[in-house]
């Protein structure tokens, strides 16, 4: 018990030093190159976590969050106000295309949802009206810069990151979580036990969307110009699923922890080898050697290896603990 | 309507390219469970190595398959074995990863290599043609045909007229079962995988004698492909052949039609409305993907 309790207050301590830092940073290291690296790093720690809610705990669509996350970029075209619009349209949409695409299941529903992309892709092109065709869109130039530039987008990322994390730690605990974790594992038995597969799936979904829509919304701010070309850049949508993979699938802080290592290190790589196209090659290693090695991500295996020392250790202090009480 | 015509036969003549190509994604779906992403970078890869030969050697590209087909037949055997086998767990998901990052990484190699420009693969009969009827049509798209024809005709022999074939099959119904009757499943899987490059080697060549290509132009050849054996019914290389054939004649006859910007979008329609209808596609078979 007492055990459980320190356990706790580590994880409390933990947390709260690690948020100190992260509200800090922009006062600790203000240089713009830091700073630009941290905004893009605290982006994926939200939209990993966005996507562990639907990929993590019940099933897994790789591109469509990209998808939502342009679409939201479209969405999120006045300042940080209209971030929460950019989030409901892309839950609205993906409504309709989670209706549509969760008939199918599993290896298809990957596949389907691929499609998807590229059908709006194609419609983001032609319907220049609304979406500029091929030329793209460009946002406003936010009013402030300089130095200072930064600043704004990394606190406004650190928000939605800090909500994605939230919401996905709410549904962890309730029902809802569990259902989903039940589709996990067998999506037959979950709705066999009477768990609405169908119902909790496209929650999860449109849930999922809304975060990396709101994201996206910001993201499009930031770079200040989006094009429909952009959601190709193989880099940014299967990033989040592999930060997810490498953290640990369906647990709270695997995204994180994937975020958090790999961005800058995907940053770094880009930044230095991005012209010989050699990045590439670096990026599938790392890819290649953390699914081949470490197929659970680094969060259950390590707690895996804790439970393990704490079961080895376990059954010799309940025996040392009767010899005593005589 | 002529124009209708016309687009509707070279429809055909590339439907049967894409067929190929897709018909190695659903063999190797069917074996191994397994999705693999990185089957366009694969056929890219064929292309440049029959560039690279028919360069090399000054011979004509389709002559270069002699070489290229083993060669990524081995490849194949190689990436099932080191890459895909190891997969014990949770093997549909993770396997869009490992080959996906396989996809990601042959893109870096062939940049690195052959620069990012487009290329072609050249011969006589690229852009020379014959008349039949009112239009003219291009050789090279005849002579294609004839060998993606050719080559699923030998790849449906070996796999309902061998026992190795047998063997096939019966792993794609049940592995485990298979494995029980005395089948070794993992050489199976891996010889599988080498025969899926070996067709995308073939449908490399062809690929990039009609169009011409870089190391980034796997994207939209992987999401077509998926797409078509969605459509066809995930596992069924009859439904690849049609799915193949469907997509490429709607395409065309769009492009006639309506605009060309429109030309994928038709198919994108009709694969819509078959999964609202059928979900498990054409000729696939409704089963629990999880026992």
């Amino acid at each position: 018990m007492s055990l459980a309790r320190s356990g706790d207050a580590w994880k409390v301590g933990g947390l709260i030093a690690v948020l100190a830092i992260a509200l800090l940073l922009p006062a600790i290291a203000p240089d713009p190159a830091t700073t630009n690296v941290a905004v893009f790093t605290v982006m994926y720690v939200g939209l990993a976590t966005a996507w562990n809610i639907m990929g993590g705990y019940g099933f897994g669509s790789y591109t469509l969050g990209l998808l939502l996350a342009r679409i939201g970029m479209a969405g999120g075209y006045a300042p940080f106000l209209i971030v929460p619009a950019a989030g409901l349209a892309t839950a609205a949409l993906a409504l309709g295309i989670g209706w549509f695409a969760l008939r199918t299941r599993a290896a298809t529903f990957v596949i389907v949802t691929i499609a998807f992309m590229f059908m709006l892709q194609l419609l983001a092109e032609n319907l220049v009206g609304l979406t500029g065709g091929g030329g793209g869109l460009s946002y406003p130039v936010p009013p402030w810069g300089g130095d200072y530039f930064n600043t704004p987008f990394y606190y406004a990322m650190l928000a939605l990151a800090l909500l994605s994390l939230a919401i996905s730690w709410r549904i962890r605990r309730s029902k809802f979580g569990l259902g989903l974790l039940a589709i996990r594992d067998d999506e037959d038995k979950a709705l066999a036990v009477g768990v609405p597969t169908r119902a909790f799936k496209l929650t999860a979904f449109v849930i999922s969307a809304a975060l990396v829509g709101m994201i996206g919304g910001v993201y499009g701010y930031y770079v200040t110009y989006i094009y429909p070309q952009f959601v190709i850049d193989p880099l940014i949508g299967i990033s989040m699923v592999l930060m997810v993979f490498l953290g640990g699938l369906g647990t709270l802080t695997g995204p994180v922890l994937g975020a958090v290592i790999l961005e800058p290190a995907q940053l770094y790589l880009a930044y230095n080898y991005g012209a010989s196209r050699l990045y590439l090659v670096f990026y599938a290693a790392v890819f290649l050697i953390v699914i081949l090695v470490l197929p659970r991500g680094i969060v259950p295996s390590v707690g895996r290896l804790i439970s393990d020392r704490r079961a080895r250790a376990g059954p010799s202090a309940p025996a040392a603990a009767k010899a005593v009480a005589p | 309507m002529t124009l209708v015509l016309e687009a509707a036969v070279l429809g055909i003549l590339t439907g049967g390219v894409y067929a190929l190509m897709a018909s190695g994604l659903t063999l190797i779906f069917g074996v191994m469970r397994i999705i693999n992403v990185g089957h366009g970078a694969l056929v890219v890869l064929g292309a440049y190595l029959s560039f690279a030969a028919s360069r090399a050697l000054h011979i004509d590209p389709f002559v270069t398959l002699v070489i290229t087909m083993p060669v990524m037949f081995l490849l194949g055997f190689g990436l099932q074995v080191v890459f895909i086998r190891p997969l014990k767990t949770d093997r549909e998901a993770l396997s869009v990863l490992v080959t996906y990052a396989i996809a990601l990484g042959l893109e870096g190699i062939l940049g690195y290599v052959f620069g990012a420009n487009y290329v072609q693969l050249q011969a006589w009969y690229d852009t020379a043609s014959f008349p039949i009827g009112d239009f003219r049509i291009t050789y090279v798209y005849v002579f294609g045909f004839v060998l993606c024809l050719a080559i699923l005709v030998v790849l449906f022999l070996i796999l309902y007229r061998t026992t190795f074939g047998a063997s096939i099959r019966a792993t794609m119904l049940n592995r485990t079962a298979a494995q029980l009757i005395g089948i070794d499943v993992d050489r199976v899987s891996a010889v599988a995988f080498g025969i899926g490059m070996a067709t995308a080697a073939a449908g490399g060549v062809v690929f990039g004698i009609t169009t011409a290509f870089n190391p980034g132009s796997h994207y939209d050849l992987i999401s077509r492909l998926l797409t078509i054996i969605v459509l066809g019914g995930l596992g069924s290389l009859r439904g690849a052949v049609i799915a193949a054939l469907i997509m490429l004649v709607s395409e065309d006859i769009t492009s006639v039609v309506i605009s060309p910007v429109w030309a994928s979008f038709v198919f994108f329609v009709i694969l819509i409305v078959v999964l609202l209808v059928r979900p498990q596609g054409l000729y696939g078979v409704r089963v629990r993907e999880r026992i």
